[in-house]
C-alpha cells in the first residue's frame, strides 16, 4: 500500500468532516483512526475510492465518539442531521487546514506537530520519534494545540507567511526516526504551492528542492560534514535542481520578491556552478543585499560577510564581519574561515577551536575541531 | 537488568593519561576517535544494551530562586570551579561487571597519536523501581 498516497488524502478528508460540522479536534481524531484502519484493512481489501472510504470510516468514527458523549447535546443534534454526500473536494479546504495548523496563537513547536498530524497524516508516534521526545509528550503537545485552535473559525482566511514559516521549520529541524521530515516538508509545501497563488510558497518550495538536491553530498561516509566547496557536485541531484530552478524563475518573474525567493536564488547560484571556483559570488552578494533589505536579519549579514570574502577577498569579508556582533551564532567559525583565507593560520586555528566550543551540534563541532586540527598540524610541520 | 549512567566530563574529572586537547590532534586521529565512539554506540544498540546518549554544550548557567519578585540568581560564584559534564550514555546491562567492562572500553577510545585517552568516566547506577515481588524467599 502506498502510504504517501494515503497520507496525501488526509487534509481533504479532514476538511470534509469539518465542513459537515464536526469540530476540528474530534474530526482530527476520527481521521487518525480511519488512517490506522486503512493501514490494517487495505492491503487485503483495497477500496475502489480511497478518499470516499476514508471519509465514510472517519465520519462513522466521529459519530460513534459523539454518540458516546451523550451529555453534549449540541453534538447530538448534529448526529441527527444526515449529512449530504461530501461535495467535490475544494482546494481551499486543504488550504484552510494549513492556516489553522499554523495559527499565530500556536507556538512554533505546536504548529509543527499539528501540521504534521492533521495535514501530513503522520501518527503521533512518528512525530515524537522525529523530534526525539516521548510519545506521551507529543500527544499532549498535539492535544493542547487542538484545544488552542478549537475556537478558530474554519473559514477565516489566514496568512500564508505563517504557514511557510512552519513548513520551513519542518524542513530544517527534523532529526531522526523512520520518517524523512525534509521529504515530508517538501510534499506539504508542494501541496500548498499548488493550492495557493503565492510567489513565496513557490520560493520556499524551490529553496527546499535546491537544498535537498545536495543532501547526499553533504555528509561523508563516516557521517562527517562536507562543506559546500568540497562537495562532490556529481552527487547533486540534477533533476531536483532543474525543478527548483524552474519554479524559482517562474516565481521571480512575477516581481513580488520575498525572503524565500531570495534564499532560493542564492541556493540556485551555488547549484549552477560546475565547480566551487566558478561560483558567481558577485551575484550572491547582491542577493544577500536584497535579503538584508527584506529581513534585516543579523544571520543574513553574517552569511553576506562570507560571500563578500569570496567576491572581494578575505580582507573585505573581515571588514564586513567587523561590523557584526561577535556573539552571533557561528561568528567565530566565519572569522576563522576568513582568517585562514587571509593566510593567518594561527588566528584561524584559535578561532576554529573557539567555534567548536560554541558549536550547536556534534557534527558541526567535530567538523570545526578537524579544521583547527588541520591548521595546527600544518603549522607544526 | 540494571541501568547505569556513564558520565563524561569536560572538567572536574582527574586528568586522563593521554591529555592532549582535541584541536592538537591530527584530523585523522579525530576521525578515528569519532569512528570508535560511533561503533561503540552501534554495538550496544545491537546487543540490546543501549538506552540513550547525549552530548552537552560546554556553556551552561547556574540558576537559583532568590525570593518573590526578584530575578533568579544565575551563574553563581563557583562558575570556574564547577564540574562540567560533557555528555552521557545510559546503558541497561545484566551486571555491574558488564557496566565496568563497557566503561573501560569507552575510556580506551583513541586520542592523540592513536593511543587510548584513558579518560576518567563516572559510572553511576540508576535507582531502580521497587520490584513486584516484595516478599523475597531468601529473607524467609
Amino acid at each position: 500500500m502506498d502510504e504517501a498516497l494515503l497520507r496525501s488524502l488526509t487534509p481533504g478528508v479532514l476538511a470534509i468532516l469539518v465542513r459537515r460540522g464536526a469540530d476540528f479536534a474530534a474530526a482530527e481524531d476520527a481521521v487518525q483512526e480511519a488512517l490506522l484502519q486503512a493501514v490494517r484493512v487495505w492491503p487485503a481489501d483495497p477500496p475502489r475510492d480511497a478518499k470516499g472510504w476514508l471519509v465514510t470510516v472517519a465520519w462513522h468514527r466521529f459519530l460513534d465518539a459523539t454518540r458516546a458523549d451523550a451529555a453534549r447535546r449540541r453534538r447530538e443534534d448534529l448526529v441527527d442531521e444526515e449529512p449530504a454526500p461530501g461535495p467535490a473536494p475544494a482546494v481551499d479546504d486543504t488550504l484552510q487546514l494549513y492556516f489553522l495548523c499554523a495559527h499565530p496563537s500556536l507556538t512554533p513547536a505546536s504548529a509543527v506537530a499539528l501540521t504534521l498530524r492533521a495535514v501530513g497524516g503522520l501518527t503521533t508516534r512518528q512525530i515524537a520519534e522525529a523530534y526525539l521526545v516521548p510519545e506521551a509528550t507529543m500527544a499532549q503537545r498535539i492535544s493542547r494545540a487542538k484545544r488552542t485552535v478549537s475556537g478558530v473559525r474554519f473559514d477565516q482566511p489566514g496568512d500564508v507567511a505563517t504557514v511557510l514559516r512552519v513548513l520551513y521549520l519542518v524542513f530544517n529541524e527534523g532529526y531522526s526516526g523512520d520518517v524523512d521530515l525534509a521529504a515530508e516538508a517538501i510534499r506539504l509545501t508542494r501541496q500548498l504551492a499548488a493550492a495557493v497563488d503565492h510567489p513565496e510558497a513557490a520560493g520556499l518550495l524551490a529553496l527546499m528542492l535546491l537544498h535537498h538536491a545536495r543532501r547526499a553530498a553533504r555528509t561523508a561516509s563516516d557521517g562527517s560534514l562536507v562543506p559546500l566547496a568540497e562537495q562532490d557536485r556529481g552527487r547533486w541531484d540534477t533533476a531536483l535542481i532543474a525543478e527548483g530552478v524552474g519554479i524559482l524563475q517562474a516565481a521571480l518573474a512575477r516581481d513580488r520578491l520575498g525572503e524565500f525567493q531570495a534564499q532560493a536564488a542564492i541556493a540556485a547560484l551555488h547549484a549552477d556552478a560546475p565547480t566551487a571556483e566558478e561560483t558567481d559570488w558577485v551575484q550572491i552578494v547582491e542577493w544577500y543585499d536584497e535579503l538584508t533589505r527584506l529581513t534585516d536579519n543579523p544571520v543574513v549579514r553574517l552569511n553576506r560577510a562570507v560571500a563578500v570574502g569570496e567576491a572581494d577577498g578575505p580582507r573585505a569579508g573581515l571588514t564586513a564581519l567587523a561590523a557584526l556582533d561577535a556573539s552571533l551564532p557561528r561568528h567565530a567559525a566565519v572569522a576563522a574561515y576568513l582568517h585562514e583565507r587571509d593566510g593567518d593560520l594561527a588566528t584561524a586555528a584559535r578561532l576554529y577551536a573557539e567555534a567548536a566550543h560554541k558549536a550547536p551540534n556534534l557534527a558541526e563541532r567535530d567538523h570545526l575541531t578537524r579544521q583547527a586540527a588541520r591548521l595546527n598540524a600544518r603549522r607544526c610541520r | 537488568m540494571a541501568k547505569y549512567l556513564l558520565l563524561k566530563h569536560y572538567r572536574g574529572a582527574p586528568a586522563p593519561v593521554n591529555d592532549v586537547p582535541m584541536e592538537k590532534w591530527t584530523p585523522e586521529e579525530i576521525s578515528a576517535h569519532v569512528q570508535y565512539m560511533n561503533d561503540f554506540a552501534a554495538r550496544l544498540e545491537k546487543s540490546g544494551e543501549f538506552v540513550d546518549g547525549q552530548a552537552l554544550a560546554p556553556e551552561g548557567t547556574w540558576v537559583r530562586y532568590d525570593g518573590e519578585g526578584r530575578p533568579p540568581v544565575t551563574d553563581g560564584p563557583f562558575a570556574e570551579t564547577k564540574d562540567l559534564i560533557a555528555g552521557w550514555m545510559v546503558i541497561d546491562v545484566d551486571s555491574y561487571e558488564r557496566a565496568l567492562e563497557l566503561a573501560g572500553e569507552l575510556s580506551a577510545a583513541p586520542g592523540a597519536g592513536g593511543k587510548p585517552i584513558h579518560e576518567w568516566l563516572e559510572l553511576r547506577p540508576f535507582l531502580a523501581e521497587p520490584p513486584t515481588v516484595t516478599d523475597c524467599t531468601f529473607h524467609g
